[in-house]
């Protein structure tokens, strides 16, 4: 018997890298390159974006029964008050500022939303966990069926998330693209390099900084949106501190300030760690790795030190990503 | 010195504070100190409106910080500003500038992971695509944007900086930069640029022609104040010197009687001294460009 069924791992690998995980964590680190990669705004708290979107969607039907369209209307002003709530205060700032409320914010955030003080609306540690039915309705695929292409294969419901977040990563890429290449694009990078310089040639700072916190934090709305619809449940502890840092790593993974770099970072984050932890498993219980050694748990954790290890090497010999510019990087240091 | 501009100033005193005929700038008991340094205390100055005025001083004379107050990057304690009769105190730097108050920075700010053309392109005022719904259809902003293109092209040409054109900015040399920055600062066409020591790190044969930029300026009607350390810088191209030291003005009038007023002497040498003025030893462009 062989040690490793590559087949099965590929399989696994191929799904992961190209499902809900990977759309999702696209269409934040996509959000994140707007702050980051764009605007300079170094927002550690996009998991309490990513919240904002999935409790705003999930309340709107959970709790008071609203239609999908005005859920994911609510999704999208719950990130935008977020944003506003956020920027107000530190953008006048200096750009730590507004680093250092960010993480407390999402902090806050997750635990108020798991409190019990708001279970009425938040359902507490228990998250929602009834409004997926009136989205289902739009569902055009068989929640029996599979689809996909060759043997990279999505059940009906799981599917019509994919699609969703797919297509909306290619939108928000697009719509990146079309900002950036304008001259709000413009405006955006020159505060990003000097803000100085660019107030001085009459651009108002705060108000291009707030709008690219809006952009980027209502991304980060519909990654929990999506998340939510694929996952059918929203769940507070998912949106840890440590969420937002793989949605860095991601972004840097890609290339910083790259449009398309976020969903090739995101799709080589999950492939890379579903195939280690696959090899890793199959390793373990075809008796490869003995279990004296590693069990699978232990696998699952190696996984992210293999992650850890790639984006070190990266960073040695690629510091700029593998989509980023090693030109302008190199400006960095002058 | 231009004939034509300074005969404005012709029955002016050349006394600190002296107003005249028409200013497009104006302060009046602008105060602002650091801790216990009282960095500006500028009883009134009046900025006559289409000369070039030379602001110089010792270092740390306050004329950095004068400009920041005037500019709105700083505050001050106390004190009115206005510019073209109009009162700008507690104005944003932005606000400022749309208003055409545009200036440089002694240390330079470059840009510098935007190619130099988008530098330039950055300057123009009240642009159409800045605005973030605006920006996403082309044809919105297109024709604008191409206007705009070509003016950055040609001041690009005059200030010899078309070859970098696609470059990053930050690839330029320091003396590259401080052009860009200045052709940047036209670019929104202001009716008064504020230049921070354009010249400094500058190479000889070129400030030549940023002289000549400079003067070409005035002639479009613009109005110019800058700081400059090169007295020869000075002479050469200010209709009206002002000089400051210890944060206050100390002198103002045509820059033959500011070299002759013992003030300044001391102001620059600490003591009583006889020779002439000669604050700097540096290059002599003249024989550079011939
Ligand atoms: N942000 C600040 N904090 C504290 N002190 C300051 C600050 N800015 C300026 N100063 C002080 O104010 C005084 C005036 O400084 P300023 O930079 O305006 O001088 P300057 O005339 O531009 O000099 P230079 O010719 O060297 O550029 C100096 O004593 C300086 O130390
Ligand atoms: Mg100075």
């Amino acid at each position: 018997m062989e040690s490793v069924d590559w087949g099965f791992v590929l399989e696994q690998t191929l799904i992961q890298a190209l499902g809900l995980n990977a759309a999702v964590y696209a269409i934040a680190a996509i959000g994140l390159n707007m702050h980051f990669g764009y605007a300079g705004l170094l927002n550690f708290g996009q998991a309490g974006f990513v919240a904002m979107g999935a409790y705003g969607m999930g309340i709107a039907v959970n709790q008071w029964g609203y239609p999908v369209w005005v859920a994911v209307l609510m999704g999208m002003l719950f990130s935008v008050g977020f944003a506003v709530l956020l920027g107000l205060p530190t953008l006048r700032l200096r750009a730590d500022y507004l680093a250092i409320v960010t993480i407390a914010a999402a902090e806050i955030v997750r635990l108020v939303a798991r409190s019990t003080a708001l279970r009425d609306i938040t359902r507490g540690a228990e998250g929602l966990n009834e409004f997926i039915g009136p989205f289902r309705e739009f569902n055009p695929f068989n929640p029996s069926a599979t689809y996909g292409i060759w043997f990279v294969q999505y059940r009906g419901n799981t599917f019509f998330a994919v699609v969703i977040g797919w297509t909306l990563a290619a939108l928000f890429v697009l719509i990146t693209y079309l900002l950036i290449r304008s001259p709000w694009g413009r405006v955006v990078k020159a505060i990003r390099e000097d803000e100085l310089a660019a107030r001085a040639l009459g651009k108002n700072a705060y108000r291009f900084k707030m709008q690219a916190l809006i952009i980027g934090g209502v991304m980060g709305g519909f990654a929990g949106m999506v998340d939510a619809i694929g996952k059918a449940t929203v769940q507070p502890d998912f949106f840890g501190a440590a969420l937002t840092f793989f949605f860095w790593l991601v972004l840097i993974l890609g290339g910083v300030g790259r449009v398309w770099a976020p969903i090739a970072g995101s799709i080589l984050y999950w492939g890379l760690i579903t195939f280690v932890q696959n090899t890793g498993r199959q390793l373990v219980d075809n008796g490869v790795i003995r279990t004296t050694i590693m069990d699978t748990n232990q696998i699952d954790q190696i996984r992210f030190w293999v992650v850890g290890g790639a984006l070190a090497l990266l960073m040695v010999y690629r510091p700029q990503g593998i989509f980023g510019s090693r030109e302008e990087m190199a400006l960095d240091a002058r | 010195m231009h004939a034509d501009r300074s005969a404005v100033l012709a029955g002016v005193a050349a006394e600190p504070g002296v107003p005249k005929p028409d200013p497009i700038l104006v302060a009046d008991s602008l105060q602002r100190s650091f801790g216990g340094i009282r960095a500006v205390d500028v009883d009134h100055l009046e900025v006559q409106r289409g000369i070039i005025t030379g602001l110089i001083g010792p270092n740390g004379a306050g004329k950095t910080t004068f400009f920041n107050l005037l500019t709105g990057f700083d505050q001050p304690d106390n004190g009115k500003k206005s510019f073209n009769g109009d009162s700008i105190d507690g104005k944003s730097p932005h606000a400022l500038a749309r208003q055409g108050m545009v200036r440089t920075f002694q240390l330079t700010k470059s840009l510098t992971k935007l190619s130099v053309i988008d530098n330039m392109k950055l300057g123009a005022r009240h642009q159409s695509g800045e605005s973030l719904w605006r920006s996403m259809l082309r044809p919105l902003w297109g024709s604008e944007e191409k206007a705009i293109e070509q003016r950055a092209d040609e001041l690009l040409v005059r200030f010899k900086l078309d070859h970098m054109r696609e470059e990053y900015a930050g690839t330029l040399s320091g003396g590259q930069r401080k052009l860009l920055e200045m052709a940047r600062a036209l670019m929104s066409e202001p009716d008064l640029i504020m230049l921070d020591e354009p010249m400094a790190g500058v190479n000889p044969a070129l400030t030549q022609s940023l002289l000549e930029h400079v003067k070409d300026l005035a002639g479009q009607g613009i109005s110019v104040v800058f700081v400059e350390h090169d007295m020869d810088v000075v002479r050469d191209i200010s209709d009206w010197v002002v000089v400051m030291a210890e944060g206050a003005v100390i002198a103002e009038g045509p820059h033959d009687s500011i070299t002759a007023n013992s003030d300044v002497i001391d102001a620059y040498l600490g003591t009583h001294h006889d020779a002439p003025l000669d604050v700097e030893v540096d290059l002599d462009w003249k024989e550079a460009d011939g």
